[in-house]
């Protein structure tokens, strides 16, 4: 297969090949198409997601207004006007489902793993084109039978993003617990095979295919970056596949793995001796890890855009790396941090609590690296760059309350409050939605050959910064003030209905938010067509990817592929001529490019001090000034 | 694949141009994979482990897999399963003279031993079925056990119908999923007997194919060792 595929990439160099609209746009056995399905797919399911959390904000903030158009839209399930329960708990799950899983970690990762591997490391395609095409169209089946779940008389699964028994393993539970939670599992199935497929491919391509010179400590560190990501999922996915089959026996087969004494209607089930707590411990020891797959694609994003626009070298590459494989490895042994209500042995909790705690020092290395890229740098603030900042910033102020949830003692309090949802909307849903953001703006070129509008970037930037933190910064204090998440009206309790004015200013900015968005659908969409042409290298980068020709092609460069001969950070370095040297540029290479003898020393991992201007002590000093004026 | 033409001898193996382990990608994914098959059926080994040491009471494996075919009401534990667990055992041996055979060439060979090896999953899949009917005999099921009369029978101690019936959910799921990867293991291998003995893979001059799906079918039996242990022996 291998010798077939490199005879088909030479193939395209020297023929005029006849693609038919369906093998070049739908069965595409591309990198660089799979990649733009994977994010077009993501940017609708997006869409989807951000329209349900719409719908329920709405409820939240108005729970007594009778609103006519909800029955016109909903149909039964806003009879009267008035938002079904049911429904705001199937709402609620099918947007974390959504976002969680599938724009999060399979658009994230599909898009920029599939785009930026085969480019950045110098092949000319994933390792398996066609299992490649096989993730995307296994992801495009799941997603249409989770939409499909949305549609079904009783209702979408509706116990929570985290399906936890018993609520989903007895059909009979709740109305959302029947075939909406049965499409609900074949829809994950189906997921988990994509993201199977799609992680064996990523990690086969990053050992196996990169070009002469590219070291592992020569890639870019996205590519570091999907590499963890990818064997994360490999080893944490499965687990949740496991869950999964014991709890379709235990819905179908009339099995008792997580069914213990339990009551319907004060008649006593059958079922019983099993263990609603063994369900958690497996889906966390995949959920755990799931939060670092979704976030480390947009660290290693926000790595490669902020270095480039610094127009600096990566600060500390090889303590990136480590925290990456830091984080990694820590992922899988905090799971029950999750679980520290359930009853867990106090010393356990302790053990998972200091392993949680540790996990504060490399993310701390992250962002102290960022801040220290960022020092002096000759910023560039593409709408790229803002958004690389923008997950800087969501990752510290989301990150500080993960050392308060993590503790155990507190947690007590806090469990299943606001505070969590406002912890990880910001730490992992925003946060990493900015990364993707910040690779959508930094690699549109690459990927349609075209220009976005920088105007609208920026306008699309600030607009949803500031809906971020105006939605998620409250709800730490309603969590502090105890008030649960999931509750379909807070005016039913005394102590919550002071917070409902504050509900109304939080689907306020929501709505703001999501108007933001518009003006990244018409940015984007309008300029796949309309766009400026794109130029070689828009942002004087350093990757490989940007010495591919602009005009895709099978199998990515014409002629010979470009050897590697030094790391991707060569920024500003003084003697060159340049402010960036690209990775295929060989010292004699560049000595012809001074036109002077000049000896390179080989490029240490240190930091190059760039030239010092008063504009860029400016531009830091209006950083920090940001930086202290959220911390009032 | 496409940088091996490019020709540059690399000094390191990881210095990019060359294939740090070895093996092609085709290899390093079966790796991979099977490494991703292995969580999964530890979780489901775990799960078992959680919940029958949670259990005061548990069917005694002696008394439960006790039956022999053609010999009725036999009482000899172990003997059964152990000839399963031989017959595997021995596809596992077929196949690795099947691989030999491959990196030799010999495609005569390979088909012999690949037959040898699909015979031995088929014979397994075979005991498997006997198994469960046996079992399914004496009243175990998903979701059903023996009446409480006949459940004597299976415990040493005091009998539990709760605990019997976690014992039959289990041992059904995990040894079904088990044989599931047997059965996909056979439909593989009978693809793999098609393709070489159309040719296939003489004309690509190469064998591999038969190695990769050695992995897996050496993996698979290395999985039934610990399902074997786990449900016969403890």
């Amino acid at each position: 297969m291998a010798h077939s595929a490199t005879e088909h990439a030479h193939g395209h160099d020297h023929h005029e090949h006849h693609d038919t609209f369906l093998t070049k746009y739908v069965f595409s056995q591309d990198h660089k198409m799979i990649a733009k399905q994977f994010l077009i797919t993501g940017i609708v399911m997006a869409i989807v997601g951000m329209l349900l959390s719409l719908i329920f904000r709405i409820q939240l903030a108005y729970p007594d207004e009778i609103f006519p158009w909800m029955e016109t839209v909903l149909g039964k399930w806003g009879k009267g006007g008035k938002l079904d329960p049911n429904f705001y708990l199937g709402l609620v799950t099918i947007h974390g489902t959504i976002m969680v899983f599938f724009v999060l970690t399979a658009a994230l990762s599909g898009t920029f793993s599939n785009l930026l591997i085969p480019l950045q490391l110098g092949a000319r395609d994933m390792a398996s084109p066609f299992i490649n095409m096989l993730s995307y169209w296994f992801f495009l089946t799941s997603s249409v039978v989770m939409l499909i779940s949305l549609f079904v008389e009783t209702g979408p699964a509706s116990g929570g993003w985290t399906v936890y028994p018993p609520l989903s393993a007895l059909p009979k539970a709740m109305p959302g617990s029947g075939l909406g939670m049965t499409l609900w599992l074949v829809s994950m199935t189906l997921f988990i095979a994509s993201s199977l497929m799609g992680a064996l491919n990523y990690i086969a391509t990053i050992l196996n295919m990169r070009t002469v010179g590219m070291k592992m400590t020569r890639m870019p560190l996205t590519i570091w970056a999907f590499f963890c990501t990818a064997i994360l999922g490999v080893l944490s996915f499965p687990v949740l596949f496991a869950a999964a089959i014991l709890l379709i026996f235990d819905r179908s087969f009339g099995t008792a793995f997580y069914l213990s004494e339990i009551f319907i209607g004060n008649e006593a089930l059958s079922q019983t001796g099993g263990s609603p707590i063994l369900f958690q411990h497996l889906f966390w020891f995949l959920g755990h890890p799931e939060v670092y797959i979704i976030l480390m694609p947009a660290l290693g994003l926000t790595s490669e855009i902020i270095a480039t626009n610094s127009r600096k070298p990566i600060f500390g590459y090889r303590a990136m790396i480590g925290s990456l494989l830091g984080i990694s490895v820590l992922s899988f042994i905090v799971w029950g941090h999750h679980m520290f209500i359930t009853g867990m042995n106090p010393f356990l909790g302790n053990v998972f609590m200091i392993l949680t705690l540790v996990i504060a020092v490399p993310s701390a290395v992250k962002t102290f690296n960022y801040l220290a890229t960022l020092w002096r740098g000759n910023l560039q603030f593409t709408p790229g760059m803002l958004f690389a900042i923008g997950l800087v910033s969501l990752f510290i102020s989301g990150g500080l309350t993960g050392i308060y949830l993590g503790n155990a003692a507190l947690d007590i309090n806090l469990h299943d409050t606001y505070f969590v949802v406002a912890h990880f909307h910001l730490v992992m849903g925003s946060a990493a939605m900015f990364g993707m953001f910040a690779g959508i703006y930094h690699w549109y070129p690459r990927m349609f050959g075209k220009m976005m509008n920088e105007k609208l970037g920026y306008l699309h930037f600030w607009l949803t910064f500031a809906a971020v933190y105006c939605v998620f910064f409250p709800m730490h204090f309603m969590g502090l003030d105890g008030v649960p998440r999931r509750y379909y009206s807070f005016t039913g309790f005394e102590y919550m209905t002071e917070w409902v004015n504050m509900n109304k200013f939080i689907t306020l900015s929501a709505i703001l938010g999501s108007m933001a968005q518009l003006i990244f659908l018409y940015n984007f969409f309008g300029n796949i067509l309309k766009g400026k042409r794109a130029p070689q290298n828009p942002w004087n980068s350093n990757t490989l990817e940007w010495t591919a020709p602009v005009e895709h092609l099978h199998g990515n460069w014409p002629g010979d592929i470009p050897h590697v001969h030094r790391w991707p950070y060569d920024y500003s370095r003084p003697e060159a001529s340049t402010d960036f040297i690209p990775q295929n540029i060989s010292d004699e290479g560049l000595e012809e490019r001074l036109g002077g003898s000049k000896t390179i020393e080989t490029p240490s991992h240190q930091e190059i001090p760039s030239a010092k201007s008063s504009a860029d002590t400016m531009l830091f000093s209006r950083l920090l000034a940001f930086l202290s004026l959220k911390r009032s | 694949m496409a940088q091996q033409q490019l020709s540059v001898k690399s000094k390191a193996i990881w210095d990019g141009g060359t294939e740090p382990f070895g093996a092609s990608y085709g290899k390093l994914m079966m790796w991979f994979f099977l490494l991703s098959d292995a969580f999964t059926f530890s979780s489901l080994l775990l799960a078992y482990g959680a919940l029958r040491f949670s259990a005061p009471v548990w069917p005694d494996p002696d008394l439960v897999f006790k039956g022999v075919p053609f010999m009725d009401h036999a009482n000899l534990p172990l003997v059964f399963v152990g000839i399963m667990t031989f017959i595997l055992i021995m596809s596992s041996v077929t196949m690795v003279l099947a691989v030999e055979a491959g990196h030799r060439g010999a495609k005569n060979e390979v088909v012999k031993w690949m037959l040898w090896t699909i015979l031995g999953g088929l014979a397994f899949l075979g005991c498997q079925a006997w198994e469960w009917t046996h079992l399914h005999h004496d009243g175990f099921w998903w979701g059903s056990t023996p009446s409480a009369e006949h459940l004597k029978e299976f415990f040493a101690g005091n009998p539990s119908q709760d605990y019997a019936q976690q014992f039959a959910n289990l041992f059904f799921t995990i040894t079904g999923f088990h044989g599931f990867h047997v059965f996909s293991g056979v439909v593989i291998n009978v693809v793999i007997l098609i393709n070489t003995m159309k040719g296939t893979y003489e004309r690509r001059g190469h064998y591999e194919m038969v190695e990769k799906v050695g992995l897996y079918w050496h993996f698979v039996d290395l999985v039934w060792v610990f399902v074997f242990t786990f449900f016969y022996l403890v």
